[in-house]
């Protein structure tokens, strides 16, 4: 392979920056465009409607959360659901006094575009329902949700700890879980380095 | 000197018991506990360049009950320790153990709810080693000291000791009661 000289590369270099900041400026338009399909459908249930570094994120009301995460299946074309997840807001978030958020993470890999649905999730009673009948991958994530945060979602078909032991208790990704834990860890047989001589 | 020089160049004389301790420090057969990049180390240690081989140390067993060095190299967690438990009651005596790295020996930086605080809290260690990760050069002095440990061990003692009997006392027992039998 012959080597270029430096001036060239350059432009080339300059260029292939150049085609890929239009490439993302287009992609950015498409999600802003889906994002606003989702607004419209919702009407005035729509909650609130963020973009943080050009990605879009829609906060919808728990209710119509399963909803929504159809529509944005069967009529925007996210046909793959990377990854659900939540977190713990211990309840700092101002307006809103619901302590966990529900986050799922949709892509739409024929027009390459993502999108990010909130929804605001009671401590009282943390349920809702599942995603796996719209996304067969909702499986694995629901039930880390499930184990980390105790949130339980309906209509899953095999709703266990994912990562933890069986018979953990408690959720530690929830602030409040001390982070050494709660003794857990100390709490195992001592396997003694001799035992006590017998004579039959 | 002596007898060697009596019987001869192709002669040496030793003690059986050193025969036996030289025969066993040598051909230690470690069982990998590799959670972590410890591992990766260990696998280094284990291959061309470094060369376990050199101190007779290669034939890595991926069963406990094959093998009597156990080498713990990285994290343990909550959800691994009845099976590390497991796997060291698994192994036949005599054995000996390794603790490799700072994650075995103390938890490292990990000071979380599901890790283990050190490994020795809960199985007996004889050789920890420092590092994140240790290098191989590490592991190979570890392996050293335990060989030299191997090399010091009066086997049926520590077999003793470990599984609680006295095969000694056992054996003049059955000897006693056989020739009561006979009497």
């Amino acid at each position: 392979m012959t080597s270029l000289p430096l001036a060239d590369m350059g432009k080339i270099y300059a260029e292939r920056r150049e085609r890929a900041a239009e490439s993302a400026a287009r992609r950015v338009e498409r999600e802003r465009r889906l994002a606003d399909a989702v607004c419209a459908w919702l009407g005035k249930d729509l909650v609130k409607r963020e973009a943080f570094r050009d990605q879009q994120v829609i906060y919808v009301p728990i209710e119509r959360a399963h909803e929504t995460l159809a529509h944005c299946k069967n009529a925007l074309g996210f046909d793959q659901l990377t990854d659900v997840t939540a977190y713990d807001t211990l309840k700092l978030e101002g307006e809103h006094p619901e302590r966990f958020v529900m986050v799922w993470i949709l892509t739409n890999l024929g027009q390459e575009a993502r999108l990010r649905v909130k929804a605001y999730l009671n401590e009282d009673d943390p349920v809702l329902p599942t995603a796996t009948d719209i996304w067969r991958g909702a499986d694995w994530p629901e039930r880390e949700v499930y184990d980390m945060y105790g949130i339980e979602f309906t209509g899953h078909y095999n709703l266990k700890r994912l990562l933890l032991p069986e018979g953990y208790v408690g959720h530690p990704l929830r602030k409040d879980y001390p982070l050494r834990g709660r003794g857990e860890r100390d709490n195992f047989p001592v396997i003694p380095r001799t035992k006590k001589a017998s004579y039959e | 000197m002596g007898l060697e020089d009596w019987l001869g160049n192709d002669f040496i004389s030793t003690r059986v018991k050193d025969l036996l301790a030289w025969g066993r420090k040598n051909s230690l057969w470690p069982m990998p506990f590799g959670t972590a990049c410890c591992a990766i180390e260990l696998m280094a240690t284990m291959s061309s360049r470094y060369d376990m081989a050199r101190f007779g140390a290669e034939v890595v067993r991926f069963s406990p009950r094959q093998s009597d060095l156990l080498i713990v190299g990285g994290r343990v967690t909550l959800k691994m320790m009845p099976v590390l438990q497991r796997i060291w009651q698994q192994m036949p005596e005599p054995k000996w153990s390794i603790s490799m790295g700072a994650c075995a020996s103390c938890g490292g930086v990990f000071d979380t709810y599901t890790m283990i605080q050190g490994v020795d809290q809960f199985i007996p260690i004889d050789v920890y080693i420092p590092g994140c990760p240790p290098r191989p050069e590490n592991l190979i002095d570890a392996v050293r000291l335990i060989q030299e440990k191997v090399g010091k061990t009066e086997i049926q003692k520590l077999i003793d000791e470990r599984t609680g009997i006295d095969h000694l006392a056992r054996l003049e027992a059955m000897d006693r009661r056989k020739q009561e039998a006979n009497a």
